[in-house]
């Protein structure tokens, strides 16, 4: 089974990639772009079918090491 | 006394650390890898250097949080053995929970690499007492995520305990009220930004940094 999990910074922490990602784009010309934000995507196999299970172990592993829960919220998605 | 320094693949300041601690206060330093799950006996001081350790994968010391002599060191810290987290051995002790908070990129987007003035905040630790009267430091850094963060309840807590014992006179990178570097609530884990290994001897263009190798091996 597949997870994807994105991980990004908590809003209310600045996100400094974001702002100097989105300056860049306004100085190409689309200058209606705000709020970017850059996160992380990770992608894994896991062993099993159950997908509830799945999404809960994956979420503990977000706990523990892909995400840092001072700074960093995190997604959890199994696509069927 | 005796002090360890801990070797992660990517540390890059390890023997600056060794030769700073063996000039500034005679201490024997062993170097300690990162995949031993055991330190020397006796230690006086373990210190976590600057660096890159593992490449900074997934973040700044998240890696090096879980190598095995993690274990080891999160044990000798809680019977009060003294621990300093350098650079990239303060974002190790963040990942690793032995300090609150965390280190983000640097607002500017920089990696900031110059000397810094520090105000020593807190004079009473076991890491600046050798600073005495003297309230300011001069000591380089050298870091691109060096902007410490914490929630306001956890800065307002540090700031209330005496918990933060270094800030930047002009901060260089966006950290929180200026904090460059605090400690644990039992005062025996230091993190840092600032190098105090490269800061030893006059010739360094500062010594500032040897007193804090002075002030914890004095508390031994």
């Amino acid at each position: 089974m597949r997870a994807v999990v994105q991980v990004f910074l908590k809003p209310g922490v600045l996100d400094v990639q974001g702002k100097a990602v989105e300056a860049a784009l306004h100085g190409l010309g689309w200058s209606d772009v705000s709020r970017v934000r850059v996160g992380r995507v990770i992608e894994l196999d896991l062993a099993g079918d159950d997908t509830s299970q799945a999404k809960a172990r994956v979420e503990a592993m977000c706990e523990k090491l892909l995400a840092n829960p001072v700074i960093e919220g995190f997604l959890v998605d199994i696509p069927t | 006394m005796k002090a360890a320094v801990i070797v992660f693949p990517g540390s890059n300041c390890d023997r600056d650390c060794k030769v700073a601690l063996e000039r500034a206060t005679g201490a024997r330093v062993s170097m300690v890898w990162h995949q031993d799950a055991a330190l020397p006996p006796g230690l006086d001081l373990i210190v976590l250097p600057g660096g890159f350790s593992y490449g900074d994968y997934l973040r700044c010391g998240a890696m090096a949080a879980l190598s095995p002599v993690m274990g080891a060191v999160r044990a000798a810290a809680d019977r009060g053995v003294a621990v300093a987290g350098i650079c990239n051995g303060f974002q190790i002790l963040c990942e690793a929970g032995l300090l609150p908070g965390a280190l983000l990129r640097n607002a500017a987007l920089k990696y900031v690499c110059k000397f810094v003035a520090l105000e020593i905040v807190n004079s009473q630790t076991r890491f600046t007492a050798a600073y005495g009267s003297s309230r300011e430091a001069r000591m380089p850094v050298g870091n691109g995520e060096g902007n410490y963060f914490a929630d306001g309840e956890t800065l307002d807590r540090l700031e209330g305990e005496g918990q933060v014992v270094f800030r930047y006179r002009e901060n260089p990178n966006g950290s929180s009220r200026d904090i460059a570097g605090i400690v644990n609530a039992a005062g025996n884990v230091l993190g840092l930004m600032p190098h105090p290994d490269r800061a030893f001897e006059p010739a360094l263009g500062s010594a500032d940094g040897a007193r804090l190798f002075q002030s914890v091996m004095a508390s031994a």
